[in-house]
C-alpha cells in the first residue's frame, strides 16, 4: 500500500487585497509513494514543486482532491491529527531553519525526539551522533543556531529532520549549499532511509544526487492547469 | 478523548457593540491555541469570558473537571468556578503587577496560591517556591524580596511560578509577552514552551504578536469585529492564509 497518495490536488490562490486576484496553479495532481521509494519532483523553476510539497505537509490548504499520508487526509484531517502526524509519521526537510532564539543546537535537533516521549539521555546521544556525522563542530553544539552560517543552518535543518526514523519524508534540496563530503553524508543519509522503508518525495536540482537516490521523476508541469504557461 | 474545554456559541455584548460573538471550538489535552487579532476585535473579551472574568450573554464553556468529568462553568456556582481557577485552571495577565500581589515576597506569592489549594507545611511551601523561582530562572537568593524590585521579564517569570506551581490543567494567557523587549521574550518564550510540554499543559494565548503564536502556538483562531474569520492549524493560516482579513494581517508583519 502507498506511504503518500494523492488523488485529484487542487490548488489555486485568492489574493483578497490584490484586487481578489485568483491564480490557479495547479489542477488534477496524481501519484502516490511506495514505503522504501524516493521520488523527485521536477519541472521548471514556478512549476509549482514547493507548493506541492508544502500540500503533502499540510502547510498550504490544497482547494481540491485528497493528500493521504499513512491513512491521515491532510486536506481534510483536524490540526491536532495533522501535528500527531508530523510528530511520528511525516519528517520534512525545509530549506529554512525556524527556531526559538537562544535554544542550543543540541537541543533543536533532539526536539523531535522529546516530543515523541523519547527520554533526554537517549535523544541527546541520537542528536551528537547526528551532528557529529554532519560535521557541525562539537564548540558550537551549546549555541543557538541561529548565529551560524547558512551551510550549518542548513545541515543543523537536515540532522532535525533525520533525528527521528519517520516513514515517510519531505526533502526540500537537501543537499543545495553543502560541500562535497556533506553532501555525501546527507545522499548516505537519505539511502539509510530507503532502506529501512521511508517512502521520500524530494526536490533535488543536483542532477547527480537525484539520480543516485531517486527511483523516479514526476514532473509537476504536467499538473498545469490548462491554458497556463 | 474528552475535550479539555468545549466552546460553543459563546456572545458577549457591552450595550450595542459587538465583544465577541458566535465563538465555539475544542481543545484537547496538551493543546496550545493562539488567538489573534487586532486591538479591538474581540480577542481579550473572548478570553475573559472563558476565564469567568466577564459573564457571556450566551454560550457554553464546558470544562472536563477532574471530579465530575465536562460541567458548563457559566452556569457553575460562583464558589466552585473559583475553586476551578485556583486549581485546574491559571491565568497569566498582561501586565504581571495585575497577576502578582506586589507587597508580597517572590516567595510569598508562589506559596499563597499553595495555601489556597490546602497547602500548610511552611518548609514545604518555602522548597516548593524555591524549586519554582529556579524553574523560571530567578536566583533563589531573590525569594525574600518583593517583585516591586524585579524587572519586567523577572515579574512576568514570577507571575508564571505563582500560577503553575499548583499543577493547573489549562492556562489562560493575554499577551504574556507584551510591553517585554524582544530578548526578554525570547527568553520567555523558551520557558513557556519547556513548561506546556513537561506539564502537558492546554494552553490558550491571546496576542497580536504573530511570531509568538508561530513558536508557541498549535492552532490558530483570527478574529477580526469580534468574529472569528479563520481558524486552523497554526502554520497553515499564516502561510497560507485563506481570509482577506488574515491574508492583510500575514502581510503586514514588518520584515526584520
Amino acid at each position: 500500500m502507498a506511504m503518500i497518495e494523492l488523488n485529484g490536488v487542487a490548488k489555486t490562490f485568492v489574493l483578497h487585497n490584490q484586487g481578489g486576484a485568483v491564480i490557479e496553479v495547479m489542477r488534477d495532481a496524481e501519484f502516490s509513494v511506495a514505503p522504501g521509494e524516493c521520488v523527485a519532483l521536477s519541472g521548471a523553476s514556478g512549476a509549482g514543486k514547493s507548493t506541492l510539497m508544502r500540500m503533502i505537509y499540510g502547510n498550504y490548504l490544497a482547494s481540491a482532491g485528497q493528500i493521504r499520508v499513512a491513512g491521515v487526509d491532510l486536506v481534510q484531517a483536524e490540526p491536532r491529527e495533522i501535528l500527531a502526524l508530523r510528530r511520528e509519521t511525516l519528517g520534512y526537510v525545509s530549506q529554512f531553519l525556524r527556531v526559538v532564539p537562544r535554544v542550543p543546537t543540541l537541543q533543536v535537533v533532539a526536539e523531535p525526539l522529546l516530543t515523541l516521549g523519547v527520554d533526554a539521555e537517549t535523544a541527546q546521544v541520537r542528536a551528537a551522533d547526528l551532528l557529529r556525522r554532519l560535521r557541525i563542530p562539537e564548540p558550537l553544539w551549546g549555541l543557538s543556531p541561529t548565529t551560524f552560517s547558512g551551510g550549518e543552518q542548513q545541515r543543523v535543518n537536515i540532522a532535525r529532520g533525520f533525528a527521528h526514523d519517520y516513514p515517510a519524508l519531505l526533502l526540500d534540496e537537501p543537499t543545495a549549499s553543502l560541500d562535497a563530503k556533506n553532501r555525501r553524508t546527507v545522499l548516505d543519509l537519505i539511502l539509510d532511509a530507503k532502506a529501512r522503508g521511508a517512502a521520500i518525495v524530494g526536490i533535488f536540482h543536483d542532477a547527480k544526487a537525484r539520480a543516485e537516490v531517486c527511483d523516479r521523476e514526476i514532473d509537476v508541469s504536467e499538473f498545469a492547469p490548462r491554458g497556463a504557461a | 478523548m474528552t475535550p479539555l474545554l468545549q466552546v460553543r456559541d459563546i456572545s458577549k455584548h457591552y450595550g450595542a457593540r459587538i465583544g465577541c460573538t458566535d465563538v465555539g471550538f475544542d481543545l484537547y489535552p496538551g493543546e496550545v491555541m493562539g488567538i489573534v487579532g487586532e486591538s479591538g476585535s474581540g480577542k481579550s473579551t473572548l478570553l475573559n469570558c472563558l476565564a469567568g472574568h466577564l459573564p457571556p450573554d450566551r454560550g457554553e464553556v464546558i470544562f472536563d473537571t477532574r471530579a465530575d468529568g465536562p460541567v458548563d462553568t457559566v452556569t457553575m456556582s460562583e464558589p466552585a468556578r473559583r475553586m476551578l481557577a485556583r486549581t485546574d485552571w491559571a491565568f497569566v495577565h498582561q501586565h504581571a503587577r495585575d497577576g502578582l500581589r506586589m507587597t508580597v515576597s517572590a516567595g510569598g506569592n508562589i506559596g499563597e496560591r499553595l495555601m489556597a489549594v490546602g497547602t500548610r507545611h511552611y518548609g514545604d511551601i518555602r522548597s516548593r517556591a524555591t524549586d519554582w523561582l529556579e524553574r523560571v530562572e530567578i536566583d533563589e537568593n531573590r525569594i525574600d524580596d518583593r517583585p516591586s524590585a524585579f524587572s519586567g521579564g523577572m515579574q512576568q517569570r514570577l507571575q508564571i511560578a505563582r500560577n503553575l506551581v499548583t499543577g493547573p490543567r489549562l492556562v489562560f494567557m493575554d499577551e504574556p509577552t507584551g510591553g517585554l523587549d524582544v530578548s526578554v521574550q525570547a527568553r520567555l518564550l523558551d520557558l513557556v514552551r519547556g513548561l506546556v510540554r513537561e506539564m502537558g499543559l492546554s494552553a490558550l494565548i491571546v496576542t497580536h504578536d504573530l511570531a509568538v503564536v508561530r513558536l508557541l502556538a498549535d492552532r490558530l483562531m483570527v478574529m477580526k469585529d469580534g468574529h472569528v474569520v479563520e481558524a486552523g492549524l497554526t502554520d497553515q493560516v499564516l502561510d497560507d492564509p485563506q481570509h482577506g482579513y488574515t491574508q492583510l494581517l500575514v502581510s503586514s508583519v514588518l520584515q526584520v
